[in-house]
């Protein structure tokens, strides 16, 4: 009904006069086409830094955890962090295929993809920390629970650590399927742009056969619709259960009862942060600038407001809360932060994720694609303290001053972090050149609705 | 040549042609090749192709699995097992511990015939069953390898014949030339050495036998002479002395018979609610010691005011009028002081450190007025273990440089490491013509000798002492002798041409000497109690009268203090090093230090004031390194990191004695900024006929470089929390839970609790653990906690704990499972906070910094796993390897741990650690783990941990057992006391308590209802089994 509109009230999400197949061209685009100098670029420096990740992780499992910066006072620090940080980055691709599906939010479609897909290497990155962090990572298979033939063993279920396991594995088990399930249509389409019969044959795999009958659209929405429902509570119970790593212990700064809701709306803030900064890169580079808009650009930093403004509100709250409790050691934990030997981590932490998301109030500034990517940068270093800010700062002065220390990274703290950092760009800068990077066929049901000038296409 | 033939059958008997034709051939008959390879057979074979690959994998697989098989470690079985020996358990054998500096009485506790622990023997009257960290760490000792594995000659390895051969030729011809021969020994006590050194004097008359101690006394011998007219050491009890003023007196720690004193002393520290009472305590001194830090009150004065202070003392006490300078400000506390003393005449007690003769004049006349001698110092009974004379080792050493002495043996001491002039009398000893070492290692004498006669150790040899006039102990065998070693006493009899063994030699000695051996139940008896009491311990101190001229003496120390200009030296000893022969031992180099808590390193300890002004680094951290100085004393100078020590006065530096080796082994050589380390014993001066270990006239450098320091505490006060709970006396008196405020959490529920109040285990929301057999519970009175860190030394060696260097120290990952924390008080107080309305940043700011030298107080508390009955660490482990036992112990499963850290980090306490790389085996930790020798010291009942695991405090569960098997086998319960864990066994002043809960009549379960008790971090509701007993400062006023 609605091409029959000639006033349109909301931006448009689809600019220039686009056809159904002039999207298709551009989407296989960068899947068809040969790699630039720059891609090339990017990639060695991307894989490079990989491969200095990974030796820094050999070097660890084969001399010692002691390799890193810990000690007895400070028994976790880049590890968690890093394993916090990339959960919650993880946290934006569901948020938008799920929820955003269920509330029927459209401008999702044209960023949904590669949010997903940044999920997905964020949890593998993620996940890479809790078990390298293990002392004695060649039986890491202990957390699960297996049977065996050890005895009566069995693993400990009130331990936070092993509620992570159940629910980051299922988190990553159900964004990969759903992840997948979208992916089977564009497949199919990149399929039969093929001239290469190998490559048609790989893509033919990929999309299992997808011909594109009624039936399998219907069950293929059907699919979607139950994998957003089944997705959706995982948003909040991921986050929720990592936070309880620290709720549920007697450190101060960390026995807190506001962190599940805290460390969610933290997780999406950092997710959208982290989304944007890929976007507004690859948008460029792959000249998607009609698909991915400006008005979804300031969607998302509507977003980082809002949940920017939540982690803001929760930091005022905790400093409220610590002094109102009258413990000292509360007390002193959230004094500590602020003016202790890591106060600046605290104020780097305040500063990028209270006050500068607060500039997105200002439409210049959140339709400005530069500011916006430094803000988004901001974001994420933001969000990176936040966790160095909870863990390390709580745990360096915790109840008995004759145990006080420090905490320094190592060279391996930092060649794992930047590491991962490699692994994920890797990964996505190899997505972005083999996978439809935008849910092309989905956006083709709302080219009609949304597009700049709603008038019926000429052929 | 016999004729005998041998055949195999009748062919070859009769040589048949077939025979002869076939023996040509290899094999006698065909073999059946052509069956074996025959093609119509292999065609028909029914090993195809796939068969042969099957068997081929099989057998690749099967040789690859054999050559995968793990080491094989193989135990050799006893041969004829020795009567006395069960595998598995332990024997105990009395021995004594003498050093040349320290004594004790010890158990030696040994396993398939190798000692694995020293603790103090409780039949020793002595030491009555306490020892330090010197002495638990000695047998750590015994397995070095760097010690001598035999005899040197001219550097090179020889036999006992050959040596015993040369040196008596030569020893002949220098006798019969008339020439010189001169024994340099530290202090002998033990008769039957003595009595085979006379027998060696004897035969070559020109011998004389020096003896010194490198730690001397001679100052006071020599004054006890004038003042008495006995050339002794006097024994003290503290505990008949209600009043204790001590003048850089280190008794509690190292100071003549520390492990004695400590035990006298805490008997008048310790409190009970029906007697409260106890001694007062107030130490004068220029450093921050052990014995300081346990005072009630302290005066901190430069080393040249300390005899104007004496002087004071005593005008003060007696109205006389020496002439005395004057302390400024300080003058009026030493008069309070003199007030103080008058109202405990006759119970008080008055001790001084120093080596300076005319001081010690002034003590003894103090005193006398004071009436000492009739109650705690015993003039009576001589302590036998400092009788070197500083002016006679001064004259051996000018007779050697010039070059009068024609033969030197050296015993059980190592003069050119520890006389002042060490590296002058190394080149002069090094042309006499005969010198001689007994050495244990090529150390920095033993190195520059012709002939090295490596003595055991005291583990391996006969042993007698007489530490005491007229109290004998004897020390035993252990183990045989490691290595190609020889008893001192055999090698003075084999000079002497005696061939007796020292077994032989003792056992005869003491039965022909020591009348009313067989009374008492003959050697036998001795040895099995490792000591023989005559009557000579028991003489009562008695009244005497002083003599000496004071006024000289006030004179003479008037023109020192006058003379004293610059900063003023003070050269200490260390619990851990002492005078530093054990310095090769991992254990004591990692033991922080009780007051800086720094390992490994000696440095300078200056004002925490002063060094701001000067511009030092005074906050040391992981990363946050020392300035280091040169320091310059009369002509010797040395490069030294500095370090700010609250408590210290301005305008006094202090370095220890113990370092800067150079010759004792891999471990202790050449540490400290760019490879030198200090030798301190360099800086003593040699004024009036003594060794002064103060020095004036020093100067310091600007900072000259960083040096990286390895403490295992960087935060030093309690920042306002009640950690270490204490009150005044007085307050103790009026209330018995002085300070000791119950802990109560507001609430809104109505089931517990009153007035909306209710105590954290009335809150708890978990199950309560039954602990329905045994409930074993650990007090730690803090009153008699002294610090010394003998516990930590003996948990070390019972529970394995890896030694991991000074680096991975510096990163706060030491191995300790029990730690004594060292807390400084401040002078900013929550109540002083909120009276002058100061604001919460500057308030903790403030908190950190620890109170001037004149306020300072110093509390310790020993902190190890407190085996909480809600542990938060129990909770968080996913793989449940830490898990509670049904008798209240919180146990780690180390092949469980998977190392994720958690429940370190949800430790309250802090009190486990992590094993952050391989500590054992791995030659980045070149320490007793890594070495053949020094892992036989390791506890058989005790894992060797792994890396990537957990470990801490296990409340010594390998004893627990142990003793619940012996009750087992009579059929009852564990008799309260019989389970002793191994830091309960070292602390000399028994400040730690073990128990069952669920005895009704265990001493536990007494501290558990004594008032004072109450357990750290009560408010957080874990609920530890350690808890605690207020500390009590008999003092008008406390802060924490």
């Amino acid at each position: 009904m609605e091409q029959h509109t000639s006033v349109n009230v909301r931006q448009p999400l689809i600019l220039g006069e686009k056809t159904y197949h002039q999207i298709t061209e551009d989407i296989a685009r960068p899947i068809e086409g040969k790699a630039s100098n720059l891609f090339k670029l990017v990639f060695t420096i991307s894989a490079l830094l990989a491969l200095w990740g990974v030796a820094c992780f050999a070097y660890t499992i084969g001399t010692g955890i002691g390799v890193w910066g810990l000690n007895k006072t400070v028994g976790w620090a880049w590890d968690i962090t890093n394993f916090v940080w990339w959960v919650g980055i993880g946290h934006a691709g569901t948020l938008i295929s799920a929820i955003l599906l269920l509330f029927r939010q459209r401008w999702r479609m044209s960023i949904n993809r590669s949010a997903e897909a940044m999920t997905i290497f964020a949890v593998i990155c993620a996940a890479l920390f809790p078990v390298m962090h293990m002392g004695r990572v060649w039986v890491a298979y202990w957390v699960l629970p297996l049977p065996n033939t050890f005895g009566s063993l069995w693993v400990n279920f009130n331990s936070p650590l092993l509620w992570d396991v159940f629910a980051i594995s299922t988190y990553f088990t159900v964004s990969l399927v759903f992840w997948y399930t979208g992916l089977i249509p564009d497949f199919a389409t990149i399929r039969d742009r093929q001239v290469k019969p190998r490559m048609r044959k790989i893509y033919n795999i990929l999309s299992f056969g997808w011909s594109g009958s009624a039936k399998q659209w219907s069950r293929f929405e059907e699919v979607s619709l139950v994998l957003a429902g089944l997705s959706t509570p995982l948003v909040l119970s991921v986050h929720t259960i990592v936070s309880m790593d620290f709720a549920t212990s007697v450190i101060p700064g960390w026995h807190t009862t506001i962190f599940p809701p805290y460390f969610v709306a933290g997780a999406i803030f950092s997710g959208f942060a982290m989304v944007l900064t890929l976007l507004i890169i690859m948008r460029k580079v792959l000249h998607l600038e009609d698909y991915i808009t400006i008005a979804h650009i300031e969607n998302m930093n509507k977003i980082i407001i809002l949940t920017g403004s939540i982690v803001g509100v929760a930091y005022l709250t905790e400093l409220f809360v610590s002094w109102y409790s009258g413990v000292e050691y509360e007390q002193y934990a959230f004094l500590n932060r602020a003016t202790g030997p890591y106060w600046w981590s605290y104020w780097s932490m305040m500063t990028c994720n209270v006050i500068t998301p607060q500039l997105f109030w200002f439409k210049k500034i959140r339709t400005s694609l530069i500011a916006t990517f430094i803000i988004s940068i901001f974001v994420n270093i933001g969000m990176w303290f936040e966790r160095f800010v909870i863990i390390v700062t709580s745990l360096h002065r915790d109840y008995v001053p004759s145990s006080w220390t420090m905490f320094h990274p190592t060279f391996v703290d930092i060649g794992i972090f930047i590491g991962t950092i490699g692994i994920f760009f890797t990964l996505f800068l190899l997505f972005s050149r083999t996978f439809p990077v935008i849910a092309l066929n989905e956006l083709k049901t709302i080219l009609k609705s949304t597009k700049e000038n709603p008038k019926p296409p000429h052929h | 040549m016999s004729n005998k033939k041998y055949w195999k059958g009748f062919e070859e008997l009769q040589e048949t042609p077939e025979f002869v034709k076939l023996k040509e051939n290899e094999f006698a008959e065909e073999l059946p090749m052509d069956e074996m390879l025959g093609s119509e057979s292999i065609a028909d074979s029914k090993t195809n192709r796939r068969d042969f690959l099957k068997f081929l994998g099989f057998s690749v697989t099967a040789a690859s699995l054999a050559a995968c098989e793990t080491p094989v470690n193989r135990a050799i079985p006893y041969l004829n097992k020795p009567e006395e020996i069960t595998p598995g358990v332990a024997n105990y054998y009395a021995s004594t511990y003498w050093d040349g500096n320290d004594f004790a009485g010890v158990l030696v506790k040994t396993r398939e015939g190798r000692p694995i622990k020293v603790d103090g023997n409780d039949l020793c009257p002595i030491t009555k069953g306490g020892s330090h960290a010197r002495v638990q760490a000695s047998v750590l000792s015994l397995y070095d390898s760097e010690r001598l594995t035999g005899p040197l000659a001219n550097g090179e390895a020889t036999s006992w014949d050959t040596l015993d051969t040369k040196v008596t030729e030569q020893l002949k011809e220098i006798a019969a030339a008339g020439g010189n021969i001169r024994i340099l020994s530290s202090t002998v006590i033990s008769p039957s050495l003595k009595k085979a050194i006379t027998a060696f004097s004897n035969l070559y008359p020109n011998t004389k036998h020096v003896a010194y101690d490198a730690i001397s006394q001679s100052g006071m011998i020599e004054a006890n002479q004038i003042s008495f007219g006995k050339a002794i050491i006097p024994t003290y009890d503290f505990s008949k002395a209600d009043m204790v003023v001590g003048f850089n007196c280190d008794f509690l720690a190292n100071w003549l018979s520390p492990v004695e004193h400590a035990r006298q002393y805490t008997e008048k520290r310790k409190v009970d609610p029906e007697q409260k009472r106890m001694s007062r305590h107030v130490q004068v001194e220029s450093l921050l010691s052990v014995t300081g830090s346990n005072a009630d009150e302290r005066i901190a004065l430069k080393p040249s005011q300390i005899g104007s202070a004496l002087v004071q003392l005593y005008n003060k006490l007696t109205g006389s009028s020496l002439a005395a300078k004057s302390l400024g400000e300080k003058d009026s506390r030493i008069g309070k002081l003199a007030n103080e003393l008058n109202n405990y005449k006759g119970k008080a007690l008055v001790v001084c450190g120093s080596n300076d003769k005319n001081i010690q004049l002034i003590v003894n006349a103090i005193n006398t007025y004071l009436g000492s001698y009739a109650s705690s110092i015993n003039l009576n009974v001589a302590d036998n273990t400092r009788q070197g004379i500083d002016a006679e080792v001064v004259n051996l050493q000018s007779e050697i440089e010039a070059g009068s002495v024609q033969a030197l043996f050296v015993l059980n001491s190592n003069p050119v490491y520890t006389l002042p002039n060490g590296e002058k009398l190394k080149e002069a000893i090094a042309k006499i013509k005969l010198t001689v070492a007994l050495s244990d290692r090529a150390d920095e004498t033993a190195s520059g000798v012709k002939f090295v006669a490596p003595d055991h150790h005291y583990l391996e040899s006969w042993t007698d002492a007489e530490p005491r006039t007229g109290h004998y102990t004897l020390g035993q065998p252990t183990i045989s002798p490691l290595f190609n070693t020889r008893n001192a006493i055999e090698s003075f009899l084999a000079w002497s041409n005696n061939k007796m063994d020292a077994y032989d030699f003792i056992r005869s000695n003491w039965e022909a000497e020591i009348t009313g051996l067989n009374l008492f139940g003959g050697f036998d008896k001795a040895l099995h109690n490792g000591n023989y009491s005559s009557e000579g311990l028991n003489a009562t101190a008695s009244e005497i009268a002083s003599s000496g001229d004071l006024t000289t003496a006030a004179n003479t120390i008037n023109q020192a203090a006058g003379k004293a200009a610059g900063l003023e030296l003070v050269i200490y000893q260390k619990t851990g090093l002492g005078n530093g022969n054990q310095a090769n031992n991992p254990w004591l180099q990692e033991l922080p230090d009780p007051i800086s808590k720094v390992t490994w390193d000696n440095y300078l300890v200056m004002n925490p004031v002063e060094a701001k002004k000067q511009g030092f680094n005074i906050i040391l951290g992981q990363e946050e390194k020392s300035d280091v100085v040169t320091v310059t004393v009369g002509s010797t100078t040395f490069n030294a990191p500095v370090i700010a020590q609250p408590g210290v006065p301005e305008g006094v530096i202090g370095v220890a004695m113990g370092y800067g080796r150079t010759h004792a082994g891999k471990t202790a050589n050449n540490i400290g900024f760019k490879g030198e380390g200090i030798n301190a014993f360099r800086n003593i001066q040699f004024i009036d006929g003594n060794f002064k270990y103060e020095v004036a006239g020093a100067n310091i450098s600007e900072s000259i470089g960083k040096y990286s320091i390895a403490s295992t505490q960087t935060h030093h006060t309690m920042m306002g929390r009640n950690i270490v709970k204490n009150a005044t006396l007085e307050e103790y008196k009026a209330n018995n839970k002085a300070g000791n405020e119950d802990v109560l959490l507001a609430t809104n529920l109505t089931s517990v609790g009153k007035d909306g109040k209710a105590t954290p285990k009335e809150l708890s929301l978990w199950q309560e653990f039954e602990n329905k057999n045994h409930f074993w519970n650990m007090s730690i009175d803090l009153n008699a906690c002294i610090g010394c860190g003998a516990c930590v030394i003996g948990c070390n060696a019972e529970n394995n704990v890896p030694v991991v260097g000074k680096d991975e120290v510096r990163r706060s990952r030491e191995m300790h499972w029990m730690r004594i924390d060292r807390y400084y008080s401040s002078d900013m107080t929550h109540e002083r906070a909120e009276e002058e309305g100061v604001g919460g940043i500057k308030k903790f700011a403030d908190m950190e910094i620890p109170s001037d030298t004149d306020n300072l107080e110093v509390y310790f508390q020993p902190l190890m796993c407190q085996h909480c009955n809600h542990a938060p660490c129990e909770t968080v482990c996913p793989v449940l390897a830490t898990t509670h036992s049904l008798e209240g112990l919180n146990q780690m499963t180390y092949n469980r741990c998977i190392g994720t850290r958690y429940c370190a980090n949800n430790c309250p306490y802090k009190v486990r650690r992590f094993n952050w790389f391989r500590y054992n085996n791995n030659p980045e930790f070149d320490f007793n783990m890594y070495d053949d020798l020094g892992k036989m010291v390791l506890n058989p009942d005790v894992t060797v941990r792994s890396r990537g695991v957990m470990e801490k405090c296990s409340m010594c569960v390998q004893r627990i057992q142990a003793g619940k098997l012996e009750a087992k086998k009579n059929s009852s319960r564990p008799v309260d006391g019989a389970i002793k864990t191994a830091c309960q066994q070292a602390c000399p002043t028994n400040a730690i308590t073990f128990g069952d809960f669920n005895d009704d009549k265990s001493e536990v379960r007494k501290a558990w209802k004594n008032e004072r008790k109450y357990q750290l971090l009560e408010e957080i509701g874990v609920q530890p089994s350690v808890f605690y007993l207020t500390k009590i400062k008999n003092t008008s006023s406390t802060k924490a």
